[in-house]
């Protein structure tokens, strides 16, 4: 079962891109006053 | 210099309303090619005689026709909706997404001669030969390129639900597919995979249920958390749970794969880690799935009177079912049961014809008479028997492939005292001809009803003309 040496790394590469994904999310204000978020694509186009 | 200001003070919806009409022509092409070969199956006659007509090389015909040529266009033309209508602004790369679409049509072409002409990598859902292969990619990075460029030039700075869907789509698929198809060439249209034996399995798993979760699942989410809100009116529900279901999701998926491989060469602990996960994998689906169920409340007369959100809610309702279905074919015991049988053609069709179509076909709905200067489509009445046709082909689909899935699982594995089994293999399928049959007038009323759909379609665009929808100017928050 040698592909678990390329499936298994690739597999916590990604976690760690997802990680980084949800870090830069939080830190960038992604996450705040959200319920209005969800709000305000009813009141575009 | 007045097509220029045009240009940039309106939505690229050109290549939506490319990608939205093809992905209709696409649901009829791939649909009816998946009538045929059910008929095959009934009356194996009308297979013809011919090798270009075979069950074996029109199957992945058909497979390929609704997931990337159906699926694929509805996945490209929503997504291209949404993302410059959340983040208020034109699509970005200019050229690079009309390219994006001819590109795709050129990649379906090249699929539906070359399948029926015998040229396949013999991998579920990757058959395409690999001068087919590089064109995919090279068209999924303009893709990637256009989505993530246009997100990257936003007037908005929240970044919304539905594309944070869209892209991790994007980006698995990318990946899943350069993994997968790694082979080496062995002249045009002939290669041998990189990796030999279980290894290939594992990878094409690994692939073939991403495929699956990112593909079907991921992208359709964000189909869903955009056009039900705006359907029903409503907001999402919970958006904070909306964004809790985007994470949980992304982070459990890749390691389901496993499941297609219970009782085979692949190491013990592996098939079982396959399961764990497959079984994680239905608190962040029914999270996903009552959360958008539950975008209708205080809107639940809509359903009356709206076809179109009927669609969607219909849609959800199989999505829950088949996320359920999905973690109990998944256990080791249930598996050895299932596995081989039609109950699994079942499943993926519960999952494909319910949950994957019928949110599509809302999606399209919704979208075609905007994107034509349209106030509704054609005929609403047509969209009523549409949703019938539908769903009572749906009904009739998987129920009777439970019933002869569950009838040839039992029958194979019923021994007599003596340890003799009970059936030939033969017996089995002879047993499953009424069920075939129900299952082909299944296909043929969701045929139908998409036929119905293509009839709409075109008379609402060609009653109305292209619109150019403005860009609002000022963006609602900075």
């Amino acid at each position: 079962m040698d592909i678990l040496f390329l499936l298994v790394p690739l597999s916590v590469i990604l976690v760690l891109l997802i990680l980084g994904g949800l870090w830069w999310a939080i830190n960038s204000g992604q996450f705040e006053d959200i319920e209005a978020e969800g709000e305000r694509i009813l009141h575009e186009d | 210099m007045q097509s220029l200001n045009t240009q940039s003070s309106t939505y690229n919806d050109t290549v939506v309303r490319q990608f939205s009409i093809m992905a209709v022509v696409w649901g009829v092409v791939g649909m009816l090619v998946g009538v045929i070969i059910a008929a095959q199956l009934v009356w194996p006659e009308l297979n013809l005689g011919l090798p270009w007509t075979s069950f074996g090389r029109l199957r992945p015909l058909h497979t390929n026709a609704v997931i990337f040529a159906f699926g694929g266009c509805t996945l490209f033309a929503t997504s291209y909706y949404v993302v410059q209508r959340t983040c208020q602004v034109r699509l970005f790369g200019g050229k690079l997404a009309a390219f994006t679409f001819w590109g795709w049509q050129l990649v379906i072409l090249a699929a539906a001669v070359s399948l029926p002409l015998g040229y396949t990598q013999g991998k579920e859902y990757a058959e395409l030969e690999w001068p087919i292969d590089l064109l995919i990619a090279v068209v999924w990075v303009a893709y990637a390129i256009v989505f993530f460029g246009t997100i990257g030039r936003r007037k908005v700075k929240h970044i919304y639900v539905a594309n944070w869907f869209f892209g991790a789509f994007i980006l698995a698929v990318a990946l899943l597919h350069i993994v997968n198809s790694a082979a080496s060439p062995a002249g045009f249209m002939k290669s041998y995979s990189a990796y030999a034996g279980v290894q290939d399995a594992m990878v094409q798993w690994w692939y073939g249920h991403n495929a699956v979760g990112f593909f079907l699942t991921a992208g359709f989410l964000g189909i869903m958390y955009y056009f039900v809100p705006k359907q029903a009116e409503r907001p999402v529900y919970s958006y904070s749970l909306s964004i809790v279901h985007f994470w949980a999701l992304i982070f459990t998926y890749m390691w389901a794969g496993p499941h297609h491989l219970h009782y085979t060469a692949l190491p013990d602990w592996t098939q079982s880690l396959g399961m764990i996960f497959s079984l994680i994998l239905l608190a962040p689906s029914w999270g996903g799935m009552i959360n958008g169920m539950m975008t209708m409340s205080g809107a639940w007369h809509k359903l009356r009177t709206d076809p179109i959100l009927r669609f969607m809610i219909v849609s959800l309702s199989f999505y829950g079912m088949s996320t359920f279905e999905g973690p109990m074919m998944a256990i080791k015991t249930v598996n050895s049961l299932s596995h081989y049988t039609d109950w699994t053609i079942g499943h993926v069709h519960s999952g494909a014809l319910g949950w994957v179509g019928l949110v599509s076909m809302g999606a399209i709905y919704f979208m075609v008479p905007k994107l034509f200067g349209q106030k509704q489509m054609h005929s609403m009445k047509a969209i009523e028997l549409h949703f019938w046709l539908a769903t009572i082909g749906i009904v009739l689909y998987i129920s009777s492939l439970w019933i002869s899935g569950v009838m040839e699982g039992l029958m194979w594995r019923a021994i007599n005292t003596d340890g003799t089994l009970t059936y030939t293999f033969v017996e089995s399928v002879k047993a499953k001809h009424p069920y075939y049959i129900i299952r082909l007038l299944g296909g043929t009323l969701y045929l139908s009803g998409m036929i119905i759909m293509l009839w709409n379609v075109l008379k609402t665009a060609s009653n109305g003309k292209s619109a150019f929808t403005t860009i609002p100017t000022v963006a609602a928050h900075a």
